[in-house]
């Protein structure tokens, strides 16, 4: 008898997944929380409801496509396309190899870039827009046709190279010394090929759209690391001269706001320079973006400096090494790799800022903008073109926080 | 070994090198600076500017609508009999302040470029307290185990987190320009009204008590200091004695710890009884009441202050939210169950063993994310925000003294960026340093 009543089988605890156990542990587990539901329901229907309305019966969609071209790559001439046409298959190309043989995070980029080109392909945008000059016109326009088809030309081949050139990248490791320095010539490559020379240059007032915003953000990124590693390590020296101009270059950058800098590239540098002295206003954001983020660089670069522990240095000063050769082959790699995070979200930040230079006349995005809401055909639609751009900011910034996300959980930051 | 030293060549020994090139280093930047000096005499030869800080005494001769005070009695009809009664000290500082943020066209460069001073400083301060509250809810909100609230939250955080600051201040503005008209207003309770002109707030008024009050507020708060004063002096000596030297608080510390314990108290009692004590209300409220043409009384907020506030709280709230959320996420697992397994209360969990280290992590990135905003309030410029930037923007057009200015302007911003930071290493050396101590 006792026996029984011990032996009697007790139900384990209720592990069930449903959905009603879902609901109940994740929405409705307490008073205050059923309420908090409640109240975010009627709150997400407000928002759709009118959101949806103004999509979808007020607001005027058709700016975008009619636009789309000087969203994307300014006043660039349009019979010119293939230049960047051959940059975007450069890069794709360089990308599919490093995807091949670095796999990981650059072949999680590889396949968001492989996405969002399928998307563009597949989105029938612009020939929204030339079906409706065509019916314009009522007749076919073989000029519409190559419009249409040439960019997906571009985009298909792009993606054909990348999908190649990972299955190449996978059998040979040893391209890896060429990889880098073909992503270190990529860059005048870029500005060669979009610049031209000889009777077929096209002026930098040409760039524009995404296009100029991306090349800002690029060259910015790239050319403050060198920069911002050279403060850092100013600003850890030992030589009170250098720690101190460099500390007071950093404060100085990161205590004012960067349209400052900006400005002072277009207002004061006609005067700090030789009277001939012209920088042509594209360089010149660059420049101003360039000193702007090495000086955030260099104190991203110093945390990491910082988190190098000094027997690294002194082992490598015993085993006889110099400043440089310390700092290049031990001390750095180590700094970097764990700063990589904040890295990236200071990229994020810089591309976000590129927003800026349009008040120094530049027509990236947010100058593209400007134009398209100045014209009389689109007067009054902020929002839609507003919408859009912001769009496009945060695909980008949105997929480098997810990479820099992957980065960290693969450093292991921030396990507890 | 002395002798060895002796020996060496002066181009191989390393504590000359070291000297000498820092030398020549110091050398190279004074010949850049040289450089640009004469390259700036020149260029302000060419463009027949003088250098000199003339300019900002002379006339400004433009106006500024925003963030200035009009006297609504100047303007209405000069015998206003309420106002006629006000006198005394206090009544006198509060119109001296007025005065200051008075402007006409007339006034100097210098008092225009004050008002832009002022303007960022009132557009930053109400920033950062409205980005304070909304970051701290979202950020709460997103470790939350509603999983509606928390996706809510994360929505939020990563759509203005990654999105230009300008883009959303250009996106809000047009939306306050389509409001309704001023005799359409959105009304709330009668005092709050919303239109197309900006948002007008009711607003507190000094009375014909006001006088009296501030003199009682006054005395409270230096008795109230008195007494923080010495219930620390009283606790240092006292501790002092039961303590080993080297773990006695220092006297500051100590002034920290019964500041902390007395101060919401007295902030929240003294003004309650001086109000008490007075004879007449100190205080009266002043509704916005709609005149001819515009509300008029209260405080006013123009569409441009609105739209950059807007943009620049939703922006910033964005990043606080992942500050919070890190700071809270960092406090490892077992700090919490150690708390609970030795009986603490959830609410005593929080507030004693989470939320001091928290705190600690959140202070310093939320110190610079206050910074940014303070920075970023000179985005303001693209909707014509008449902020420190803007004004010296439009001085520099008017007299062509782009050097001066843009000087002036730098210190500005320099000076807030670095009392802050000069602030937080302090802070964070207090902190680093109770963390080994305890």
């Amino acid at each position: 008898m006792e026996d029984n009543t011990l032996t009697q089988e007790i139900k384990p605890p209720d592990t069930s997944k449903g959905p009603v156990r879902w609901l109940r542990d994740n929405l409705f587990s307490t008073w205050y929380n059923t309420i908090l539901t409640c109240l975010g329901l009627v709150f997400l229907f407000l928002f759709f409801k009118g959101f949806l309305t103004w999509v979808f019966t007020q607001a005027n969609w058709r700016v975008i496509p009619a636009n789309l071209q000087i969203l994307m790559i300014g006043p660039f001439p349009i019979e010119q396309v293939w230049r960047i046409g051959i940059v975007f298959c450069t890069l794709l190309t360089l990308l599919g190899l490093s995807a091949g043989i670095w796999r990981g995070i650059v072949l999680q980029m590889a396949i968001a870039i492989v996405g969002v080109c399928l998307l563009l392909l597949l989105i029938p945008l612009d020939v929204v827009k030339e079906a409706e000059n065509t019916s314009a016109t009522l007749e076919f326009n073989l000029n519409i046709f190559y419009l249409i088809f040439i960019k997906r030309i571009w985009l298909l081949g792009g993606l054909v190279l990348l999908v190649g050139t990972f299955f190449i990248g996978r059998k040979k490791d040893g391209l890896k010394k060429w990889i880098i320095g073909g992503w270190i010539l990529s860059f005048p490559w870029t500005m060669i090929m979009l610049h031209g020379f000889g009777e077929n240059t096209i002026s930098t007032t040409n760039w524009g759209g995404l296009l100029l915003t991306l090349l800002l953000a690029a060259v910015g990124i790239v050319a403050c690391f060198p920069l911002g590693v050279l403060l850092a390590l100013g600003r850890r020296s030992q030589l009170p001269a250098i720690r101190w101009v460099s500390t007071v270059y950093i404060e100085t950058i990161r205590g004012v706001p960067l349209i400052t800098i900006l400005f002072m590239g277009s207002l004061l540098l006609p005067i700090f320079m030789p009277g001939d002295f012209q920088l042509d206003t594209v360089i010149r954001a660059m420049v101003a973006l360039t000193l702007f983020s090495s000086a955030y660089m260099a104190e991203n670069v110093r945390g990491g400096l910082q988190a190098v522990p000094s027997g690294q240095v002194e082992a490598a000063q015993a085993v006889g090494l110099s400043y440089s050769k310390t700092m290049i082959f031990i001390v750095l790699p180590q700094a970097i790799r764990a700063v990589i995070p904040a890295i990236v979200g200071q990229s994020i930040a810089l591309l976000k800022d590129t927003s800026l230079v349009f008040i120094i006349g530049l027509i990236e995005l947010m100058g593209i903008r400007k134009s398209i809401l100045g014209n009389q055909d689109w007067t009054g639609l902020h929002a839609e073109v507003s919408i859009f751009i912001a769009v496009i900011y945060f695909v980008f910034s949105y997929s480098m926080s997810i990479v820099s996300q992957e980065i960290e959980e693969d450093l292991g930051v921030g396990n507890n | 070994m002395q002798q060895d030293s002796a020996n060496i060549p002066f181009w191989r020994d390393i504590r000359i090198l070291k000297i000498l090139f820092q030398v020549l280093f110091i050398i190279g930047i004074i010949l850049l600076a040289l450089f640009l000096y004469t390259n700036m005499l020149q260029g302000l030869d060419d463009q027949e500017t003088e250098l000199s800080w003339d300019f900002l005494f002379s006339e400004a001769g433009f106006d500024i609508e925003e963030g200035t005070y009009s006297d609504p009695s100047e303007e209405e009809n000069d015998s206003d009999p309420s106002d006629e009664n006000l006198k005394g000290f206090w009544i006198g500082i509060v119109n001296t302040l007025r005065e200051s943020i008075e402007f006409d066209p007339s006034d100097t460069n210098l008092k225009a470029f004050w008002i832009g001073i002022v303007n960022t400083l009132r557009v930053s301060i109400v920033g950062i307290f409205c980005a304070t509250i909304i970051g701290f809810l979202f950020g709460i909100a997103r470790l939350s185990s509603n999983w509606l609230i928390s996706r809510i939250a994360a929505v939020y955080v990563e759509i203005f987190r990654n999105t230009p600051l300008l883009l959303q201040i250009l996106f809000w503005y047009p939306l306050i320009l389509v409001l309704p008209n001023v005799r359409e207003s959105i009304n709330f309770f009668d005092s709050i009204f919303i239109n197309q002109r900006g948002v007008f707030l009711p607003s507190a008024e000094p009375a014909e008590g006001f006088n009296t009050w501030m003199w009682y507020l006054l005395s409270g708060i230096i008795l109230a200091i008195l007494v923080v004063i010495g219930f620390a002096v009283f606790r240092y000596l006292s501790r002092s004695r039961e303590l080993q030297q080297t773990d006695r608080p220092s006297f500051v510390s100590n002034l920290i710890f019964s500041a902390k314990w007395t101060a919401a108290p007295i902030i929240l009692i003294v003004p309650f009884l001086a109000w008490f004590l007075t004879p007449d209300a100190p205080l009266e409220l002043s509704r916005p009441e709609l005149q001819k043409f515009n509300f008029v009384g209260g405080i006013d907020l123009t569409p441009e202050f609105t739209a950059l506030l807007i943009g620049l709280t939703v922006y910033t709230s964005a990043f606080i939210a992942e500050v919070v959320r890190a700071g809270i996420q960092s406090v490892v697992k077992g700090q919490r169950e150690a708390a609970r397994s030795v009986g603490l209360k959830e609410s005593q969990v929080l507030r004693l063993v989470v939320i001091p280290q928290a705190i600690q992590v959140i202070v310093p990135p939320l110190t610079s994310q206050y910074l940014n905003l303070a920075k970023n309030s000179s985005l303001g410029i693209f909707i014509a925000f008449p902020d420190l930037f803007q004004i010296g923007k439009i001085i520099i057009g008017q007299t062509g003294q782009s050097v001066p200015t843009f000087a002036m302007i730098m210190t500005c911003y320099l000076i807030v960026s670095l009392t802050t930071s000069a602030f937080m290493n302090w802070y964070n050396r207090r902190i680093t340093r109770f963390d080994s101590s305890s």
